[in-house]
C-alpha cells in the first residue's frame, strides 16, 4: 500500500517543484485529405481535424483533474503540408490559405499550437515543398497558433545545402513581417536534421507519414523536480549524482505514461509515445541551468558545462527509458535561452555565449533553441549557423534543431520579449566574418560515411 | 472498485475527519483506510477511499471536497491512486 510519505512526495513535486503534463499532442494523418481542388482539400483538412480533436482540450482538464496534476498545454501535428498541399497548391499563397485553415481549426478545438505546416527536403525539394518554404513568413505572421518546421538534414542523407540556404532567407523574411512583436514569427519556426517522426512538442511537431492516423505523443517535464532532488547530492561522488537523476527520471516519466495511456483509452486513440524531455519554462524553479549549476556550475557556460550535460541527458534517458515501453521524441534535455531563466542569466553574465551553446548541442537533446541574434545578421550568416548545427547531428547520428530569432531592430544590448511560454531574451553577439561564398555552393553536403551500415 | 487518495493537510481543530466524512457518506463514497498523524500543530490526513459508487463524477467530487477544505480552513484534494502507484511501484 501507498505509504503517506510516497503521497507527499508526489504531491509537493506537483506543487512545488513544477512537476507537470507539458503536453498531450494529438498527431493527426491529413493523408485522406489529399484533393486537387484546393478548396476541397482546405475544408477536407478542417473536418477531420474539428472531428479527431474535438474532445482533445477537455480530456486532458479531466485527467488533470483526477491526477491532480498539471496538464499544460493540449497541442495537435499533422502530416507535412508539403506533401498534403502537393497536388492542389500552385503557388506559395494556396499554401498559405491551407495555414489558415489550420488556424482555425487549432482555435476550433481549443489547442495553444498546431504543428505540421512543415516539409522535409533533407535530399530534395519538389516544387511544391519548395512553394510551402516560400510561403513560411507569409503563413506565419498571418495566423496564431500555426508552427512550422523543416528538415534540411539527415544521417542517411546528408545536408540539403540548397534548402539551408532558402531557409536562411526566410528566417529573415519571417522576422521582417513579425517585427512589431519582436520578430516573433520565428519563435514558430525551427529546422531540424534527423527530425523525429513522433515530436510532441512545439515548433518542431509533425506526424510522420510512417505513423498511424491518429495518435497520442505525451511529453512531461520536471526539471524543478531533478533539480530539487539533486539538493541531496551536494559533495557526493558521481554514481551518487546518476542514480539520483535517474530515479527522478524514472518517477517523471512514468506520470507521462499513466497520463499517455489514460488520454488515449478517454479519447479512443492509440498511444504513440512518451517524450521524457526536461523542458524549462521561464518560473523560477522550472529550469534546466538550475540543475547545471546544482551538478557543480557558477553559470551554464563555464567549463565542464558540456560534460555536465552530456551527463544530465544520459541519465534521464537511462532513467526514463524503464518507465516506459514507448519512449520517442526527442526525450532529454532542452536547452532554450528565452525560456529558461537561469540560462538567460548566464547570457547576461557573459558566462554562455553561441559557440558554447553550440558545443552543449552535441549532447542535448536538441540544438539552438529560441536564441535572439541581432536583427542586422545577414541570412548567410544564418544559414551558416544552421549548417554548422546540421553537420552535428548528421555527423552524431542524433537530432539537432536550430530556432533562431533575428530582432529586426534590436542588436547586442537590447532584450526581445515574446511573452508566456516563450519568455523573453537578451540579444546575442553573432559571429558576422563571411561565409557567403560556403553558402551560396549550390547542391548537396553527402552522406557520411557512417551512414552506409548495409 | 475505483480507488483514491485523499489529502488533508491544514491547522488542527476539532472535527475535520467527521465533516469530511460526512461529505463523503453524502456522496456514497466508501472509506477504505485512514492515516493521520500532527506536526507542530498541523493536521496530516490520508484517506484512500472507493470511489467507484460515488454519486456525483470525479470533477464534482474534487470541487466540493475544496469547497469543504475551505470551510474548515484544510486544503484537501482527492486524485486517482494510479498517479502515486505509478510513481513509486515498480
Amino acid at each position: 500500500m501507498i505509504s503517506i510519505r510516497e503521497i507527499q512526495e508526489t504531491n509537493r513535486m506537483i506543487e512545488e517543484m513544477n512537476l507537470d503534463v507539458r503536453t498531450i499532442t494529438m498527431g493527426i494523418s491529413l493523408l485522406d485529405c489529399i484533393d486537387s481542388n484546393l478548396e476541397v482539400l482546405n475544408q477536407n483538412i478542417y473536418n477531420k481535424i474539428t472531428t479527431l480533436a474535438k474532445n482533445l482540450v477537455s480530456t486532458g482538464d479531466e485527467i488533470a483533474k483526477e491526477y491532480g496534476i498539471p496538464v499544460v498545454n493540449k497541442r495537435i501535428s499533422v502530416t507535412p503540408i508539403g506533401l498534403i498541399g502537393a497536388s492542389a497548391c500552385k503557388k506559395s499563397e494556396d499554401f498559405v490559405t491551407i495555414a489558415k485553415t489550420l488556424d482555425r481549426a487549432g482555435k476550433e478545438v481549443g489547442v495553444n499550437f498546431i504543428g505540421g505546416y512543415s516539409a522535409l527536403v533533407s535530399k530534395g525539394m519538389t516544387k511544391a515543398e519548395e512553394l510551402l518554404i516560400r510561403s513560411i513568413p507569409l503563413a506565419l505572421s498571418s495566423t496564431d497558433v500555426v508552427c512550422s518546421s523543416v528538415n534540411l538534414g539527415s544521417t542517411k542523407t546528408g545536408i540539403n545545402m540548397d534548402a539551408v540556404r532558402l531557409m536562411g532567407e526566410m528566417i529573415k523574411e519571417t522576422a521582417e513581417l513579425t517585427k512589431y512583436q519582436d520578430s516573433i514569427g520565428c519563435a514558430k519556426l525551427v529546422v531540424f536534421c534527423n527530425a523525429p517522426d513522433d515530436n510532441p512538442f512545439m515548433a518542431g511537431a509533425f506526424h510522420g507519414v510512417t505513423e498511424a492516423d491518429c495518435i497520442i505523443n505525451v511529453g512531461v517535464s520536471g526539471p524543478g523536480v531533478v533539480k530539487k532532488a539533486l539538493e541531496q547530492a551536494r559533495g557526493k561522488d558521481f554514481e551518487f549524482l546518476c542514480e539520483t537523476i535517474k530515479k527522478t527520471a524514472f518517477k517523471i516519466t512514468r506520470v507521462g505514461q499513466l497520463v499517455a495511456k489514460r488520454a488515449s483509452e478517454m479519447l479512443g486513440v492509440p498511444f504513440g509515445i512518451v517524450d521524457l524531455s526536461l523542458a524549462p519554462t521561464p518560473a523560477v524553479g522550472d529550469s534546466v541551468a538550475e540543475i547545471l549549476q546544482e551538478i557543480g556550475l557558477e553559470h551554464p557556460g563555464a567549463p565542464g558545462t558540456t560534460a555536465a550535460l552530456a551527463l544530465l541527458n544520459d541519465q534521464v534517458k537511462k532513467g526514463g527509458i524503464m518507465a516506459s515501453s514507448y519512449v520517442g521524441g526527442l526525450s532529454g534535455a532542452f536547452i532554450p535561452v528565452s525560456e529558461d531563466q537561469g540560462m538567460i542569466d548566464a547570457v547576461l553574465e557573459g558566462c554562455l555565449t553561441l559557440e558554447k551553446l553550440e558545443a552543449m548541442t552535441c549532447v542535448c537533446s536538441v540544438g539552438l533553441d529560441m536564441i535572439a541574434i541581432p536583427g542586422s545578421t545577414t541570412a548567410a550568416t544564418i544559414s551558416g549557423i544552421i549548417a554548422d548545427e546540421m553537420a552535428i547531428g548528421m555527423i552524431n547520428q542524433k537530432t539537432t534543431a536550430v530556432r533562431l530569432i533575428p530582432v529586426i531592430g534590436k542588436e547586442v544590448g537590447d532584450q526581445a520579449e515574446f511573452g508566456g511560454l516563450l519568455g523573453y531574451a537578451p540579444i546575442m553577439p553573432v559571429n558576422s566574418f563571411n561565409c557567403e561564398a560556403f553558402v551560396n555552393r549550390t547542391g548537396r553536403i553527402p552522406a557520411p560515411v557512417h551512414s552506409f551500415k548495409n | 472498485m475505483k480507488r483514491a487518495i485523499i489529502t488533508v493537510v491544514g491547522k488542527d481543530t476539532v472535527g475535520i475527519i467527521a465533516k469530511v466524512c460526512t461529505y463523503l457518506s453524502g456522496a456514497n463514497v466508501n472509506v477504505l483506510d485512514i492515516s493521520q498523524t500532527i506536526v507542530s500543530g498541523f493536521f496530516n490526513m490520508m484517506m484512500m477511499v472507493d470511489v467507484s459508487k460515488s454519486t456525483c463524477d470525479f470533477d464534482k467530487l474534487s470541487d466540493e471536497l475544496d469547497e469543504v477544505g475551505k470551510s474548515i480552513g484544510c486544503s484537501i484534494r482527492i486524485q486517482l491512486e494510479d498517479i502515486f502507484d505509478m510513481m513509486h511501484r515498480i
